[in-house]
């Protein structure tokens, strides 16, 4: 165990060049592109002199390497910096907020694509060749071709308008809020036993996350259907077989052999979730970091864009991180 | 009687191109304590047979006709149930690559305890312990149930594959290549492990390629060509003095550091065995082929060995 | 029948599995491609212009029916394709301009200028592309251009994640160390023995990531940072019908939504029939 350790802590150092080269990207994309930033998200209207002052307000103002290395120094204290509206609240502050929305999303959207990849890239695998095995292929490809917000619009119009079985919209219908712990609505109802705040979060939650959960699975289902029948036919599942070991128990060792090339899909598919959600909550006017971003794009608020995106990448960086080490804890092959 | 009966056994695969008779009429008996081992060119069926004693030939692979008869029972009739609770328990398999015949996910020690625990009402415990005893047993150190599969070198994994196929004391044990994919130094240590197992009162079959080595510890060699048993019979006449032309060949290509004499290469392919050759499947590779060939020999008994070639039938006829 | 050998003759589609694939793709984008092409000649009505009752559902006079101004949706879809395939096709090839002669580079020479330019194009890989897209759109602001420049920015990386691998397995091949040894110019070698040989590479890369940027375009055209109105575009019009969801006025949504999906999905099937044709996996 002390060599999982050892390769847990050599991965969390590698993240520190990949945060730095996030950090590096998004600060070329905010400054160095053609174009004022302030200018081109104020517009013509405003006069110069109020431009002038947004750009000190945002740093702006300073020469490129001081503000590159204010930029870093102050994201690494934690400080995103102060909106550029509104009573200039500390921009982490305001993320926090958001957040807790777009984690509960992600979570549930995460596991529901990972759950219907699995079980349609399984039943694919042990009727290959057959009718279900090429209609898993054709869903594989069209869920992924699925334009989110279309996709999310048609269930709300055909559960939400016409059948009436859920909302169409936000987290939780308001005043029905649990007490906050987590700030994860279906996290907090539980831990409060909130059994009313529970479903009413449930019901909201359900048809984002479908949403997402179906748009994602296309991939694993393709990926578990290969790597299953891949497993299948090697010899230690002869070998399982011919030692008179049940065919429930060998399937459960094939599922978790097709499973560890998984895993590393999903450090991938969680920056496509992270980004689906984005249209997921615009359109089911869900109040996480998603809106966020894109309502502080509108309010011109620069500081707010800036530490949105930054946060996205920090959180990419550290998905990618949990990823590496689930894969760890489950292959033995890394871990000595 | 004797523990294992296979009588006029036939596995034929079905594919697009027609019916692939990979064990054709195949008959051979297994005594108690005995180690014999079948013999043949790769694509022989000799695989073929092994996997249809227990009952794993792969589809499109069927057993279309005959009888395996293991310790009174026809295997061919049992139930899939039945059938599994047999796999283990009474014949344990070895097979041919270590490297990639273990869960590399799952310690050695589970994997022998899963298999014991399938099979037999013990707890956990017990079963752990079994399991370092049989790592003993076949030369490694007990700790290794602690091992994963990677962390072994080939040699040790066929000894954990053998620890696994002997966990619940088989009456009979089929080795399929078991030394092909290893080492020429840890090829005979594994094959005098393979002996070792046959004192704890334990049939063994042995599936290879190799004539000398078939020679050089069974007791009795099974030749087989192109899906058919050609020759059956105790070992070290089958080697001294083959009947059939082909094992006659098979010994003729098999190099000698100890004897001066010239390496005789058998000419000729296996035959397609989907569209095999009319009579005897032999003769377009035979020196001795006759007229007669053409027609598909019988099995002859001959000095108590059967062999299936016309050349004994005017003797016996 | 017809179709097969139409695929068969004049195509040069070898018949194998995935063919259909390619084939029923290709029909789906050539739909497409005829809308944008004719739409003046297909298109009803101005696209731009109310022409009959607010939100009448879909009927002889209207096929798709008419949105909150009165504008026939069926001509706004047509005249949208421009859009979309205009945005789509000029990032899409920025962005192979860029990522192809990046990934021979980097994978040719090697060395640190390879880690660096991998470091870069990895790290962007791992970013959520819509929201990088959306990034760079807020800051250039809206427009086609800016739209054009930031999809490309987004998959650039793709790209150059396969061509830099087969310009590595490549390198070693004999033919490329025969053409060394003769001592041909490294220019000529990337451009004679290595090119040729990612072309399908990239052609494939090229579909699937076009599939991926009509998504990426309809999204940033949805969340309003492509088109303003009037202009149709598919993405813009989901968000202009969404408010009008709650009513039950179902076509302002339904018929863009499905049209970007009918072309995402027909360059998905083609890069998927083609990268089965030209790289078959071992079925067993």
């Amino acid at each position: 165990m002390a060599s999982l350790k050892a390769y847990i802590v050599t991965r969390a150092l590698l993240v520190i060049p990949t945060v730095l080269i996030l950090l590096t990207v998004v600060f070329f994309i905010l400054r160095i592109l053609p174009g004022d930033p302030i200018a081109a998200m104020v517009g013509q209207k405003v006069p110069p002199e109020v431009v002038e002052k947004l750009r000190e307000e945002a740093g702006l103002n300073k020469p490129l390497i001081v503000q590159y290395f204010e930029y870093l120094f102050n994201i690494l204290r934690g400080d995103f910096g102060k909106s550029m509206i509104w009573g200039k609240r500390p921009v982490i502050d305001e993320i926090m907020l958001r957040f807790p929305a777009t984690l509960e999303l992600t979570i549930f959207g995460f596991t529901l694509s990972v759950l219907i990849g699995v079980i349609t890239g399984a039943i694919a695998a042990f009727r290959r060749g057959s009718k279900i095995d090429s209609s898993m292929r054709i869903y594989s490809i069209v869920a992924y071709t699925l334009f989110i917000p279309w996709f999310g619009m048609l269930l709300q119009m055909l559960c939400g308008v016409y059948l009436k079985l859920l909302p169409i919209g936000g987290r939780i219908t308001p005043g029905s809020e649990p007490t906050t712990i987590t700030s994860l609505y279906v996290l907090d109802s539980l831990l409060t036993l909130n059994f009313n705040a529970l479903i009413d979060s449930l019901s909201h939650i359900f048809l984002p996350a479908l949403v997402l959960g179906i748009v994602l699975s296309g991939a694993y289902t393709r990926l578990l259907r290969n790597n299953l029948i891949d497993v299948l036919s090697q010899d230690f599942i002869v070998a399982y077989r011919a030692r008179g070991v049940r065919e429930r128990k060998v399937v459960k060792h094939a599922m978790k052999n097709a499973f560890i090339p998984v895993i590393t899909l999903m450090g991938l598919q969680f920056a496509i979730l992270l980004a689906g959600a984005v249209l997921t909550e615009t359109t089911f006017s869900w109040p996480g970091m998603g809106t966020f971003l894109l309502e502080r794009i509108q309010y011109r608020d620069y500081t707010s864009v800036q530490g949105a995106i930054v946060f996205y990448a920090l959180f990419v960086a550290l998905i990618s991180l949990i990823v590496d080490i689930v894969y760890a804890l489950l292959d033995p092959r890394i871990r000595y | 009687m004797m523990l294992l009966d296979v009588k006029n056994l036939k596995t034929y695969f079905y594919s697009k191109r027609g019916v692939l008779r990979a064990v054709d009429n195949v008959s051979i008996g297994v005594d108690r304590r005995e180690f014999i081992s079948i013999v043949g060119e790769s694509g022989c069926g000799k695989s073929t047979l092994a996997y249809s004693i227990i009952r794993l030939v792969d589809t499109p692979g069927k057993i279309v006709d005959g009888k395996i008869v293991f310790d009174g029972r026809d295997l061919v009739k049992l139930s899939e149930e039945e059938m599994r609770r047999l796999r283990g328990k009474e014949i344990g398999m070895v097979f041919q690559d270590p490297m990639t015949s273990l869960d590399p996910l799952e310690k050695i020690g589970d994997q022998i305890v899963e298999t014991i625990i399938e099979h037999e009402r013990v707890d956990k415990k017990e079963a752990w312990e079994k399991a370092s005893i049989l790592l003993e047993k076949v030369g490694l150190p007990g700790d290794r149930v602690n091992y994963y599969p990677h962390q072994l070198s080939g040699g040790q994994r066929q000894r954990v594959m053998i620890a696994l196929a002997v966990s619940l004391n088989p009456k009979l044990l089929i080795a399929d290549e078991p030394t092909t994919a290893l080492d020429v130094i840890v090829q005979e240590k594994i094959m005098d492990l393979l002996e070792d197992m046959k004192k704890e009162d334990r049939a063994i079959i042995l599936i290879t390629h190799d004539f000398a080595l078939a020679a050089d510890r069974s007791d009795k060699i099974a030749v087989m060509y192109a899906g058919w048993l050609i020759e059956f019979g105790k070992a070290n006449k089958l080697a001294n003095e083959p009947l059939h032309p082909y094992s006659e060949g098979l010994i003729g290509s098999v190099p000698d550091v100890w004897e001066d004499r010239d390496i005789k290469p058998m000419l000729g392919f296996l035959p397609d065995l989907i569209d095999p050759p009319k009579g005897c499947r032999f003769k377009p590779r035979c020196p001795k082929a006759m007229d007669v060939c053409d027609k598909e020999p019988p099995t002859f008994s001959v000095d108590g060995r059967v062999v299936k070639c016309w050349l004994y039938g005017e003797n016996n006829g | 029948m017809e179709v097969k050998n139409l695929a068969t003759t004049v195509f040069k589609i070898p018949d194998v599995e995935g063919r259909w694939m390619v084939v029923s793709g290709l029909a789906m984008v050539c739909v497409v491609l005829i809308m944008a092409v004719f739409a003046p000649l297909i298109a009803p009505y101005d696209p731009t212009k109310s022409s009959g009752d607010v939100l009448s559902s879909p009927s002889a006079k209207h096929l798709m029916g008419t949105d909150n101004l009165g504008r026939d949706i069926f001509s706004r879809i047509i005249y949208g394709s421009r859009i979309v395939l205009m945005v789509v096709f000029s990032a899409s090839f920025l962005s192979m301009s860029i990522g192809v002669p990046l990934g021979l580079i980097s994978g040719y020479f090697g060395g640190k200028l390879d880690r660096a330019i991998s470091m870069l194009m990895d790290s962007m890989y791992a970013f959520p592309s819509l929201i990088l897209a959306i990034a760079i759109a807020a800051m250039l602001g809206p427009s086609v251009i800016n739209a054009v420049v930031a999809i490309s920015v987004v998959y650039v990386p793709t790209y150059f994640r396969m061509i830099r691998g087969q310009t590595l397995s490549l390198k070693s091949r004999l033919f490329v160390e025969a053409a060394k040894a003769i001592g041909a110019k490294d220019m000529r070698i990337m451009g004679r023995y290595i090119l040729p040989n990612v072309v399908t590479t990239a052609v494939v890369v090229f579909s699937l990531s076009v599939a991926d940027a009509i998504l990426t375009e309809a999204g940033l055209s949805f969340l309003g940072f492509i088109v303003t109105a009037p202009t149709p575009d598919w993405g813009f019009e989901l968000s202009a019908g969404r408010p009008y969801l709650p009513a039950g006025y179902w076509w302002m949504i339904t018929f863009p939504g499905l049209m970007v999906m009918l072309l995402s999905l027909g360059f998905a099937l083609i890069g998927e029939g083609l990268s089965e044709i030209y790289a078959p996996r071992r079925e067993r």
